[in-house]
């Protein structure tokens, strides 16, 4: 879910530059050496991660997974997915260097938000924490595909329609990343919890 | 994963000095994405693929990209002829394509593959190692750096990682489909996959630790001058003075 080079006007390109120089910031800040390999190799999974196609019916969606990162790294979702861009624009030519602001803040602020709303409730009864993840999942990259809709629209009006197809095309990923991160979640918690935010052993 | 296809080049332009080319990468890439006449639009394109040819870019390799980015410029060109609210419209049978919304898209269009078309030629002609070196160089934060450096050191041997657990829900029968069963299948496949990258994380802070990692990552990577960096950095400031002169109507 990028805008590529060349869409988007000037002052959403320097707003989104800003924001995201801003939550890298207080990502760095908080990224102290001792988890700089750990959100490192979390980035590479992600990034691979991100690749997964999965069926749906006769065609594909590939992963974003970005609520799932989010709920593992907190403010580091910032640098990470700012890496993962660059990354991609290298490999793959996806984004590039005017887009990769606005494109960090899109992608990384849903899950930050998810964070602070389901950490705490990953660790409820069953049914509430499975939910709290689902959520976490679907809503990031609703969230996102929001945000990729409103930088359209505030680059140009005309682009409402466009805005509007982009994010119900996007709505088979939600679901799926939603399902995904569901299980994910409920996967870590039994074999690896201290991956997940608030947990106490 | 074939990551770096334009990386070992060996055109004048892999040459220059790579802070110099992150440098140029940038300011082209502003100066075309803000402008909006065709005057400007136009050239920049025959620019960047000048740059391309200076490289000595695999013509197909580079066409193989611009497709990818295609699929969104498609969608545009789709809709906003159809919907853009101008003055002026051409009827095209049934359909009404609006002027204002055809000449959008043809700008959209040109930006798009111009910037992409520099940024292979400037900045994919490195490898990631040597970008991460230039921009601790250029005073980027030096956790940034270290992050990008790991990320990618770890890329690849997680995809190694991800296509086992592949191979072995295949040999035990896994067909995905679509269905439950296969999403939690996939999850879980996931769900290993991040745990085995947060171990490994442990082993190799651990081993870092022992080597006596403080927070600093050694670049002994050097730019030496050459007569090339005089000449790119000529060149750029000659291509981009003359872009924003275009911009301005001069």
């Amino acid at each position: 879910m990028h805008i590529s080079e060349g869409v988007l006007s000037a002052p959403v390109l320097i707003s989104g530059a800003i924001l995201a120089a801003g939550g890298t910031a207080i990502g760095l800040k908080q990224l102290d050496y001792e988890k700089i390999a750990r959100v490192g190799i979390l980035s590479s999974a992600f990034f691979i991660a991100a690749l997964i196609h999965v069926n749906i019916g006769p065609s594909s969606v590939h992963l974003v997974l970005n609520g799932l990162i989010g709920l593992m790294l907190g403010w580091s979702v910032f640098p990470a997915i700012l890496t993962a861009l660059v990354l991609q624009a290298l490999f793959f030519q996806f984004g590039g260097i005017t887009t990769l602001g606005i494109n960090t803040f899109n992608l990384a602020l849903p899950p930050l938000l998810c964070y602070f709303m389901f950490r705490k409730l990953l660790w409820r009864r069953k049914h509430v924490g499975l939910a709290a993840a689902f959520l976490c999942g679907f809503l990031s990259v609703f969230l996102s595909a929001i945000l990729v809709g409103a930088s359209l629209i505030f680059t140009e009006k005309n682009f409402w329609e466009t805005a509007s197809i982009l994010v119900a095309a996007n709505f088979p990923v939600m679901v799926i990343d939603g399902i995904i991160t569901g299980f994910c979640v409920g996967f870590i918690q039994k074999v690896h919890p201290s991956l997940l935010p608030g947990y106490n052993p | 994963m074939d990551a770096e296809p334009f990386a070992s080049g060996r055109s004048w332009v892999h040459r220059v000095d790579a802070r110099l080319r992150i440098i140029a990468a940038l300011v082209y890439s502003v100066i075309l994405a803000v402008s909006n006449e065709f005057a400007t639009l136009m050239p920049g394109l025959i620019i960047s693929v000048l740059l391309t040819l200076m490289a000595r870019l695999d013509a197909i390799a580079v066409s193989k990209r611009l497709l990818t980015i295609l699929g969104f410029i498609a969608l545009i060109w789709v809709m906003l002829p159809l919907t853009y609210n101008g003055d002026s419209y051409i009827q095209l049978g049934p359909l009404a394509i609006s002027a204002e919304g055809v000449g959008l898209s043809a700008r959209i269009s040109l930006k798009t593959m111009a910037i992409s078309m520099s940024f292979m030629a400037l900045i994919a002609t490195m490898s990631t190692a040597t970008l991460g070196h230039a921009l601790s160089r250029l005073g980027v934060s030096q956790r940034l750096v270290i992050l990008l450096l790991m990320t990618y050191r770890y890329l690849f041997v997680l995809e190694n990682e991800y296509h086992r657990l592949r191979r072995a829900a295949r040999v035990r029968g896994f067909k995905p489909g679509t269905d439950l069963h296969t999403y939690r299948t996939y999850a879980y496949l996931v769900g290993m996959l991040f745990i085995r990258a947060a171990q490994r994380a442990e082993r190799v802070y651990q081993a870092m630790r022992c080597r006596g990692f403080k927070g600093r990552f050694f670049t002994i990577a050097d730019f030496p001058a050459s007569p090339n960096n005089f000449m790119f950095s000529l060149l750029m400031a000659i291509f981009a003075a003359g872009l924003i002169l275009m911009e301005f109507n001069w």
